[in-house]
């Protein structure tokens, strides 16, 4: 029998929570394993930061990105195990008795599924774009802004015709920028922050001017708007086309123009990545402002399921910075229920990660009032895709409201959204928000979609290659009973 | 189209990784995904959907959003964005649902 590995503390994903939270954890004494689906660690903010062929040319991709560095030799001098391109898709309780609780995580490496033990678990799964349905946003030359950040990172490979890059937010302006300093021409920015919302968000501006986003944010916008068509009130945009973009489309105080173009990037703020915290049984509740499904977590990051705890992003959009003392702060309260430190060396240990913390968010309401998505561009009518997998349209999810389906679980069994392989990570909030819009009621009331495991698609090859246990192999075999 | 940056050919000079994209021989930057090589190699898109038969192309570029299926070395619905480009690799457009294989 193939022996399953065992750790105490399992952290899935390696970015800037999963790696301060391993490092720390490890220093403490905790055996400590680190799953991670890329190829190399850093997350999706440093992403490739080991690796990537822009190391040779640092003022490409700018000094933020390289202060990730300030997190790889750490960890890799912590002794925490580390496994690169692995992908968890079940994390279940381990109910057979002498096995004494604890979870059993399933992953693959490579297309082969493995089996490992863990004592307590800490979801570091970061953040992934929020969904941008506008018409035409499945058209190949269509990609987001994160898309196309790693691009630059991971290979160096930026657009070389017609681009345009759409949306809202700091992201949007960070890749504008990182294009400029790589000498890439950006033919429009079209800005959707509506008019007004500087109204809004200045009553949160004490805490932004006492920000560190501040000063590099304002360096970073000046040299965008001196440098690329930056069009501001965008309120609607189309990608046009046949088999790819040839066009965007958009309205801006009342006008409409169309801009020939090739690529189109579009950003609108990013999301937690919940589906394992989902599937595993977190209880999610809904951010008004960032417009999305949060787990709810203490300030611990302790969830309502024993020994499962969320770092980072995962639970709870607040930034790189904030992500990784939020890590460390998770990983503090794990070594104090494996035993490790008592409550008052974490109390003493966490204090300064707690302080760094919140200067790390300080600002962060400003930001998130003044580009929250605006509702034309989260809440789509007619023909707009919205379930890119199963190519279901707004206007079928709006129709199915009508007749009486009430929630995104129901609409599965009518249309099958959300039943593709991305599982709902590319339409949930979208399909919540729009039956919420049709029924006038809120996201909260109308509920998510409900998620199993595997959380990624996994082939029944795959499932075979697994090791066996006595206690997986009694849980399906049926015991003959006496006649 | 995309290309590549001069720090990007440049690490690719010496130690190119050839695969063929649709029986066409390209070279690649060692640890490119997939995904990226066919973007570099002026692919904008990489299969047609199973319902509506129309062309997709990689979209997140993190292994999220499953737009990136292509067949490698024969195996269909492999994540394009998810896996690195190795010598002597066949990477094949993806038409519609992948078939079922005994």
């Amino acid at each position: 029998m193939i022996a399953i590995h065992t750790c105490e503390l399992l952290v899935v994903g390696a970015g800037p929570a999963g790696l301060a939270a391993a490092t720390l954890a490890a220093g403490l004494g905790v055996d400590t394993m680190l799953l991670d689906e890329q190829p190399s660690p850093g997350g999706q903010i440093y992403r490739a930061i080991t690796s990537s062929p822009l190391r040779a040319n640092k003022k490409i991709l700018g000094e933020d990105y390289w202060s990730g560095e300030s997190l790889i030799g750490p960890f890799q001098a912590s002794g925490a195990k580390y496994e690169p391109g692995a992908t968890v898709w079940a994390i279940s309780r381990m109910t057979a008795p002498e096995l004494a609780g604890g979870f059993e995580v399933g992953y693959s490496v490579g297309g082969e599924a493995r089996m490992l033990h863990a004592k307590h678990v800490l979801l570091a799964t970061g953040a992934q774009e929020r969904p941008f349905p506008i018409p035409g946003w499945t058209l190949p030359g269509v990609i987001t802004a994160g898309a196309a950040q790693i691009l630059l990172k991971t290979a160096g490979v930026v657009p070389g015709d017609r681009t345009v890059l759409a949306g809202s937010g700091p992201l949007l302006y960070l890749v504008a920028w990182q294009y400029l300093n790589a000498g890439i021409k950006v033919d429009a920015l079209l800005d959707t922050t509506p008019a007004g919302r500087l109204g809004k968000a200045l009553p949160h501006v004490w805490g932004f001017l006492r920000s560190a986003y501040l000063a590099k944010g304002l360096k970073l916008l000046r040299a965008v708007k001196a440098n690329i068509k930056v069009i501001q009130h965008v309120s609607a945009i189309e990608a046009l086309g046949q088999d790819k973009l040839e066009a965007v489309r958009y309205t801006a105080n009342g006008q409409q123009h169309t801009l020939q173009a090739d690529q189109l990037m579009l950003h609108q703020g990013v999301i937690p990545n919940i589906n394992l915290s989902q599937a595993v049984g977190v209880t999610l509740r809904w951010n008004d402002l960032l417009m999305c499904w949060e787990p709810q977590v203490d300030d611990w990051g302790n969830t309502n399921i024993d020994q499962i705890g969320i770092a980072g992003d995962g639970a709870g959009i607040a930034g790189a910075w904030a992500a990784e003392h939020r890590g460390r702060i998770a990983a503090l309260e794990a070594a104090r229920q494996l035993g490790k430190i008592d409550q008052a060396r974490r109390d003493s240990m966490a204090r300064p990660h707690i302080d760094a913390y919140a200067r790390a968010v300080r600002g962060r309401e400003f930001f998130d009032t003044m580009y929250q998505a605006p509702d034309p561009f989260r809440l789509p009518t007619g023909d707009t895709v919205v379930c890119r997998c199963e190519e279901v349209t707004a206007g079928q999810i709006r129709e199915t409201v009508k007749l009486g389906c009430p929630g995104p679980n129901q609409m599965k069994s009518f249309l099958r959204c959300g039943m593709g392989p991305c599982q709902g990570r590319f339409c949930s909030v979208t399909v919540t928000e729009l039956i919420a819009d049709e029924r006038g009621v809120s996201p909260e009331e109308v509920g998510h979609y409900r998620l199993r495991f595997p959380t990624k698609p996994l082939t029944l090859g795959e499932l075979a290659s697994l090791p066996q246990t006595d206690a997986s192999r009694q849980a399906v075999v049926r015991l003959k009973k006496p006649v | 189209m995309y290309k590549r940056l001069p720090e990007s050919e440049q690490a690719m000079t010496g130690h190119a990784v050839a695969v063929t994209i649709n029986g066409e021989p390209v070279h690649c930057r060692q640890g490119d995904s997939v995904a990226a090589a066919l973007l570099a190699a002026g692919h904008a898109d990489c299969r047609d959907t199973p319902v509506k038969g129309v062309a997709r192309g990689p979209f997140c570029m993190m292994g999220v959003c499953y737009d990136c299926l292509v067949t490698i070395d024969g195996q269909p619905n492999q994540q394009g964005c998810m896996i690195q480009v190795r010598p002597g690799m066949v990477i094949e457009r993806q038409q519609g649902a992948r078939k079922v294989m005994a």
